[in-house]
């Protein structure tokens, strides 16, 4: 029997019907399921195109990776409307996961092949640079900071080389054993920036990964309620899987 | 007739290799075909401009292989003769293979017509080889986006080899999915529409498979009428006008009699007809309805074409029925991307009745390295038949993420049970299935090859296993 869990949280999904690649609303199945197994009401929120929304109301946010085409359709509802809000309660401590498109959107500038640069949001100090080859492939990484001994897997399939800078202790989000990472040369992944995450990681990332899963909704929680605990889960597929992947493609 | 000395050097070499596959009893399809081209790299034009009908090209994300069976079928009732690449080797190599064999030793094709299975990226590549009568475009839906990296650039590709069609040529177009429809919008040759008028099946809503919902004209949002699956349906698009064409050849009255199959009425110029389907799956309708507007372009008579529909015989793999014991059923469906799989699951949920479920997931090169997908199928939807499913187990390379999957789309960590081993997840599955049960196997595609063998050696060959 599960006790309700009177901390009720709200979970805004970030143009949905545009930044839907790669199976990433599998993030957002893990996160409701990982909340109702302890009893925590989770609502969704779907927030698109000209809709408005104020970021004060949102305990948790969630942007996935789209097609160049469809990255195009939101860009200048982004910059105009949602971004700076966005970034505004992310500075706050606003917990947010962004995957792939949605990581180099929040960052400071995309640079493509001709040298042209599209703006980002400038959330995360970071930016990246257009690639000739795409880094496709299973990722096997290390993210001490979610625990001793917890790693990250995941697939990523990305041309954007991403660099991180050191503006406000922004740090990867893990460190890469196999795959390449944000731009296959400095063994980074991801970034994290107060309670913002930002990676390459589809798979999707979350479901096979619960320690970040958990860290979002205890961040959530923390702030909302001062109070962060989580019920652990058995967890019992979550890591026959991860360490399949993690045994079949780390010594690659 | 090949004349140049090389041509029949490559047709020969081809030929050898083809040969010497059967003898060592390798399945490769395109190793005899990549070394043809390799001493003679017109071989495969040569040989295809001696089609005396020309050629039909099928293209597309899902129904390719179904789609060219079904033409091949009519052709085959109309009394004609074909060269086809059945095997599904649908890379350039492959076709050319299919071409090697079907070519005398002397390099002539005989063949009436040509049916040309082609993969999306092979597809510019081919136009300009083998100058088809016909393109078809199935649909559009994320596949392999490991190898193709963004569905767009893939609606990009074809729609850049329809421009390289000769004059004469049609685009046979799926009306309903706006991604293909938008291709004729722009397309300045001859265009022939299909596509289902009933809206008997399908919902007022949209479901999570739909690749777009946005204008790929415009980029603003479509409104729809109705939906059939994926973003398939009656569409509109406000801002640019751009809406579903009508369609020449469509379809009503649609009866869907679950796993027997359905029944339908084309409605073409040509005239009325019903055709009974045996082969499950509302999905087949459209391949039905696809092969059918092929035939009416090759001017294939109504009777070859109805002929040809209902004699058809389940695909490798698609859906197909396996013949046990003390009234014991299985079937064996292949699960490789997100749309194809929620319409296997929605024809597994209409079936009622005490059932098993065996999923195998590999991640091999030709199922794609990235299994993400999973995520993007509708497993949820499995929630009506829990009560019903006996048991749920998995297996494959990835057993373990499907099983993680099916956790997270309700079923308990404790109900799934995880195998790796192909054959002895098939024979355990086929051990607990007992009389009055259906067992549904549900493999991609390089775990569908292992279970056909698996199968085989239970003693359990399924009825229609052609290749």
């Amino acid at each position: 029997m599960v006790q309700t869990d009177l901390r009720a949280l709200r979970l805004v999904h970030l143009y949905p019907d545009l930044l839907n690649l790669y199976g990433d609303r599998g993030n957002i199945i893990t996160l409701l399921r990982r909340c109702e197994w302890r009893g925590i009401p989770l609502a969704v929120e779907r927030v698109s195109l000209n809709d408005r929304f104020a970021f004060a109301d949102a305990d948790l946010v969630f942007m996935g990776g789209g097609s160049d085409r469809e990255q195009t359709l939101l860009f200048r509802d982004f910059q105009q409307h949602k971004g700076p809000a966005l970034v505004e309660a992310a500075e706050a401590g606003l917990p947010l996961l962004s995957v792939c498109g949605g990581y180099q959107l929040l960052g400071r500038y995309y640079r493509t092949h001709t040298g042209e640069e599209m703006p980002g949001l400038g959330l995360f100090d970071a930016w990246t640079e257009a690639g000739s080859t795409r880094l496709i492939g299973n990722v096997v990484a290390e993210a001490p900071f979610l625990g001793e001994g917890v790693g990250l897997v995941g697939f990523e399939n990305h041309s954007g080389r991403t660099f991180l800078g050191d503006r406000g202790g922004i740090r990867p989000l893990a460190q890469v054993v196999a795959g390449h990472g944000n731009n296959g040369k400095d063994k980074g992944e991801g970034a994290v920036y107060k309670n913002a995450i930002g990676t390459y990681l589809h798979g999707p990332v979350l479901p096979k990964n619960p320690a970040l899963a958990d860290w979002l909704l205890a961040r959530a929680l923390e702030r909302r309620y001062g109070d962060g605990s989580l019920t652990p889960l058995a967890d019992h597929w979550e890591r026959t899987a991860h360490d399949s992947v993690a045994r079949r493609f780390a010594s690659r | 007739m090949l004349y140049s000395p090389r041509m029949l050097a490559g047709l020969w070499a081809g030929k050898t290799a083809i040969w010497l596959n059967r003898r060592i009893g390798h399945g490769g399809t395109s190793f005899p075909g990549g070394l043809g081209r390799r001493i003679a790299p017109g071989l495969l034009s040569a040989l295809a401009a001696q089609l005396k009908q020309g050629a039909m090209v099928i293209t597309g994300t899902n129904g390719k292989t179904t789609t060219s069976k079904m033409l091949a079928e009519m052709i085959a009732a109309s009394k004609l003769t074909l060269t086809h690449n059945r095997a599904g080797a649908n890379l350039v190599g492959g076709i050319t293979a299919a071409f090697i064999e079907s070519a005398s030793i002397g390099g002539s094709i005989g063949s009436d017509l040509g049916v040309i299975e082609v993969d999306e990226a092979t597809i510019p590549q081919l136009v300009r080889e083998v100058r088809p009568r016909g393109v078809v475009v199935t649909n559009f839906f994320r596949d392999q986006l490991d190898r193709f990296g963004e569905l767009d650039k893939t609606v990009t590709l074809v729609e850049e080899a329809l421009a390289l069609l000769p004059p004469q040529s049609v685009a046979i177009l799926n009306a309903d999915d706006p991604l293909v429809a938008s291709i004729g919008r722009r397309y300045r040759g001859r265009v022939l529409y299909f596509g289902i008028d009933d809206r008997s099946y399908g919902s007022r809503e949209m479901t999570q498979s739909a690749e777009t919902r946005f204008c790929r004209l415009c980029g603003h949002p479509l409104a729809y009428d109705w939906f059939f699956f994926g973003q398939l349906g009656h569409y509109r698009c406000v801002h640019c006008g751009f809406e579903r064409p009508q369609p020449k050849i469509r379809v009503s009255a649609i009866e869907l009699k679950g796993e027997e199959g359905s029944a339908f009425t084309v409605n073409a110029p040509q005239g009325n007809w019903r055709v009974e389907l045996s082969t499950p799956g509302f999905y087949n309708i459209y391949n039905a309805l696809a092969a059918t507007a092929a035939a009416l372009r090759l001017d294939l008579p109504e009777p070859s074409i109805r002929a040809g529909l209902q004699g058809y015989r389940t695909n490798f793999g698609r859906m197909e029925r396996l013949e046990l014991d003390d009234g014991r059923r299985a079937f064996l469906a292949l699960i490789k991307n997100p749309t194809g799989c929620d319409e296997v699951l929605r024809t597994l949920t209409q079936n009622r009745g005490p059932k098993r479920l065996l999923v195998i997931i590999n991640d091999n090169a030709a199922d794609g390295r990235d299994i993400s997908w999973l995520w993007d199928a509708d497993f949820e939807a499995l929630a009506p038949v829990l009560p019903e499913l006996r048991s749920i187990s998995t297996s494959g390379l990835r057993g373990e993420d499907m099983a993680l999957r099916l956790h997270y789309a309700g079923v308990p960590a404790d109900a799934i049970s995880y195998e790796p081993d192909i054959s002895h997840a098939i024979a355990a599955a086929l051990e607990m299935t007992s009389p009055e049960e259906t067992l549904y196997i549900l493999p991609t595609y390089t775990a569908l090859l292992e279970s056909k063998t698996a199968l085989a050696n239970l003693g359990h060959s399924p009825r229609y296993w052609e290749e």
